[in-house]
């Protein structure tokens, strides 16, 4: 087959980009440790939450120094419990399920983010430096008032944090989110 | 004397047959051309449809101007998806490749009546599914199909719906059978010759789409049908999103390969020269037969129920599916270069100005070739499966395939109109200044609607909204203000309208041109390297669609074995939502 010099070039210089792109990827999964949501949040049955022995009552709980559980409930058109509160420096594994149709659950301006699929727990696990506030979306149409479903992350110091008065913010101290520390998803 | 049926069919063709040359398209074959027509007509009106939707929507998400309530925001976005990225590009898809396949083949379709009949059944499934749409805006039809081009269950349409895009799936099927028998045809007569080119472009085009609506069809057929009419339960919610995605990567390249064909076979010709490489061409499109879809879960990257290494494999599929890509660059530059060179044109920069540019079918596809370009840098962010969690599901996704589709897709559609549409008509371009100004509004119009949608995306503004507003937080951009932005996509969106109606008035007048079209007579032109240069494997069909078969079957069972393993075909607790009809088991008894 005839293939022109200046043909076998690009080619041959197509084939790096791409090779070097699937690199950057590997790199962001082994290097950075960025872990896709996955399998591993198993399957719930979607209107038996209220038997669920977690998603009964969703919530955070501390499981280790600094190592917290979030159990978030999607449902038309609220995300349950709002809002969600954890303390600076912690790592935060999400466990995120819905009660009716397909959501989403995006921590906004970061890259904390992941479907929420009605009979399936999005798992993912989020690192929070900085005492900041966040907003939750749910981008994923989920019917006709779609638009007013959004939630918050409030993350506090950690000495103005306890997990009794999680759900009233009154203590929390916000400060100007410019810089997006909450960088997640990485489990390192 | 022509019956009404007779005119309706014959709608924009010249009254001055006499004028128009034997060999030009037209006169050799009546048939095919008036197919193309009624085609084009389909197309045309659901892009004038989805184009005025589109328009509201730009300018209510960004609250400029609201005419709309905001809960019905979400059937136009269904209306505007399914409209254009189904009834728009594939009647036009339909159009161009009857044209293509009798003009390359030289002879026309064995039974005029089947392809009336695949004609007839997309027209079937586009008055049933746009048309369960469109009621859920009149409050006294108990009819509505508010779930989006992407349908997920357990979000529910009326079973007209599902039923309409089965037929219309059906009728392309069929569509594709008849371009299948042209070519067996024109087979026997030729046994030994090499598949010409745009014929084989349109055969591999056809067998990627009978593989990858496979997954469709199973969605809609064996699920959402029975389903919505209150048969069967709640399917698996997955399992149909997956079922949905094995065909909605796909479908991009579905409304991409008439494109495709155009920069390969009409545009060199348009510069002044000749398609550099003949081989390379159909490497591509066998590429895009392979590729296309063992892909589909880089929609699910972040789905929970499918583990990571199952979207590893679609990630790195997807990357190797911009080679082709790649390669139409180099190819398409390559041709007009040398178009360019035998205008005259001289230097390393300095021949661009040997180009047609005031020809709008010229200048139009250039400029959705440079936009395409974009697209792709902006798609490879996508396909980069952990950038991915930054962008998925915000602005930046459509911002992403308004560039693709609804430029290098759809920009390419209406250049390529105002160069065929005097073929199938025998009239003459109306205006071809104002055919030129139009892509240009286009190209400047979305420059700035996408350009701000990509920028609103990494702030985290999702798409799909129609208050993209919230009480408790409020979004900041990375450079800019976030009203920026809005005006950006309003005022571009205007632009894109201003730019669509000039488009649809310029090709109404063109239809209603009692002046004979000119230059009909010239042919296209044959490649620099020919086919002969080509091993003959690259014409065995049969051989591609097996090998696509398996990547379909590595890429795709175990992730679906996995679903159904986990959480079976119905799983419990599935409700539909919102409940449209009463299940007819319950009405029954």
């Amino acid at each position: 087959m005839h293939v022109h010099n200046y043909e076998k070039l690009w080619l041959l210089a197509s084939l790096a980009l791409i090779v070097g792109f699937i690199s950057t990827i590997v790199y962001g999964a082994v290097g950075a440790g960025v872990v896709m949501v996955n399998d591993e949040g198993g399957q719930v049955n979607a209107s038996g939450l209220s038997e669920h022995p977690e998603f009964n009552d969703p919530g955070v709980r501390k499981v280790g120094p600094n190592e917290y559980e979030a159990y978030v409930v999607a449902q038309q058109f609220a995300f349950s419990p709002d809002p969600i509160e954890v303390p600076a420096n912690s790592t935060v594994t999400f466990y995120v399920t819905s009660r009716d149709v397909v959501h989403g659950f995006e921590v906004a301006g970061t890259n904390a983010n992941a479907m929420v699929v009605p009979g399936e727990v999005s798992k993912m696990t989020v690192e929070f430096n900085e005492t900041d506030e966040y907003g939750v979306v749910c981008n994923e149409y989920c019917g006709q008032a779609h638009h007013d479903m959004a939630g918050e992350v409030i993350v506090k110091e950690p000495g103005n944090f306890t997990l009794d008065d999680a759900g009233e913010s009154t203590t929390a101290q916000a400060t100007n989110g410019t810089d997006e520390t909450a960088n997640g998803t990485g489990e390192s | 004397m022509s019956t009404p049926t007779e005119s309706i069919l014959n709608i924009g063709r010249t009254d001055d047959e006499t004028a128009l040359p034997a060999e030009s398209f037209i006169v050799k074959y009546p048939t095919v051309a008036r197919v193309v027509r009624v085609c084009f007509a389909y197309a045309f009106v659901a892009l004038a449809v989805g184009g005025l939707f589109g328009v509201i929507q730009a300018l209510h998400r960004t609250n400029v101007i609201r005419v709309i309530d905001s809960a019905d925001y979400y059937t136009l976005l269904t209306a505007h998806g399914v409209f254009l990225a189904i009834v728009f590009t594939i009647f036009f898809l339909a159009g161009v490749f009857a044209w293509a396949n009798t003009r390359s083949l030289e002879r026309p379709p064995l039974n005029p009546r089947f392809t009336w009949l695949w004609v007839g059944t997309m027209s079937a499934g586009t008055l049933l599914s746009g048309g369960s749409i469109l009621a859920g805006l009149v409050a006294e039809i108990d009819v509505s199909a508010d779930v989006l081009f992407t349908f997920y269950a357990p979000l529910q349409a009326h079973p007209l719906f599902y039923i309409g895009l089965a037929l219309f799936v059906v009728g392309t099927w069929l569509a594709g059978i008849d371009w299948f028998r042209q070519y067996l045809d024109w087979r026997a007569d030729n046994p030994d010759e090499r598949i010409p080119l745009q014929s084989f472009m349109v055969l591999t085009t056809m067998l990627m789409w009978y593989l990858s609506t496979l997954g469709v069809a199973i969605e809609v057929v064996v699920f959402l049908i029975p389903w919505s009419l209150g048969l069967m339960p709640a399917p698996t919610p997955l399992l149909t999103r997956t079922l949905f995605w094995f065909f909605g990567h796909p479908v991009v390249y579905f409304w991409l390969m008439p494109a495709y064909l155009m920069w390969y076979t009409v545009l060199p010709k348009l510069s002044g020269g000749r398609l550099f490489s003949d081989p390379l061409a159909r490497v591509v499109f066998v590429l895009f037969l392979l590729l296309s879809t063992p892909v589909g879960i880089h929609h699910q990257y972040l789905d929970p129920g499918i583990a990571e290494g199952f979207k590893f494999i679609a990630m790195t599929n997807t990357m190797f599916l911009l080679l082709p890509s790649l390669l139409t660059a180099f190819t398409v530059v390559a041709s007009v270069e040398h178009g360019a060179r035998q205008n005259g044109g001289e230097g390393y920069f300095g021949w661009l100005t040997a180009l047609p540019w005031r020809d709008p079918a010229f200048t139009g596809m250039m400029l959705a070739g440079l936009m395409f370009a974009a697209g792709g840098f902006s798609g490879m962010v996508n396909a980069g499966m952990n950038i991915n969690y930054l962008v998925h599901n915000t602005i930046w996704v459509p911002g992403h395939f308004h560039l693709t589709v609804g430029t290098a897709v759809a920009l390419t559609f209406m250049a390529a109109a105002y160069w065929l549409v005097p073929r199938v008509t025998g009239r003459a371009l109306y205006s071809r200044p104002i055919g030129l100004f139009q892509v240009v509004l286009w190209f400047i119009g979305m420059t700035f609607m996408s350009a701000a949608m990509h920028r609103g995306g990494l702030a985290g503004i999702p798409r799909r909204t129609a208050e993209p507003e919230y009480s408790k937080f409020t979004f900041e951009a990375v450079v800019g203000t976030i009203s920026s932005l809005r005006l950006q996509i309003a005022f571009g969106g205007v632009l894109l309208f201003v730019s669509l109606v000039i488009f649809l008035a310029n090709i109404a007048l063109t239809a209603a041109n009692n002046e004979p079209a000119t230059g009909l007579k010239t042919d296209l032109p044959p490649a620099l390297s020919g086919p002969e240069q080509s091993p003959q494997v690259l014409d065995e069909l049969k051989l591609w669609a097996i090998i696509a078969i398996v990547l379909v079957i590595l890429a795709y069972s175990l992730p679906l074995w996995s679903i159904i393993n986990g959480a079976g075909f119905y799983q419990d607790g599935i409700t539909a939502s919102p409940q449209v009809v009463q299940p007819v088991l319950e009405v029954l008894i």
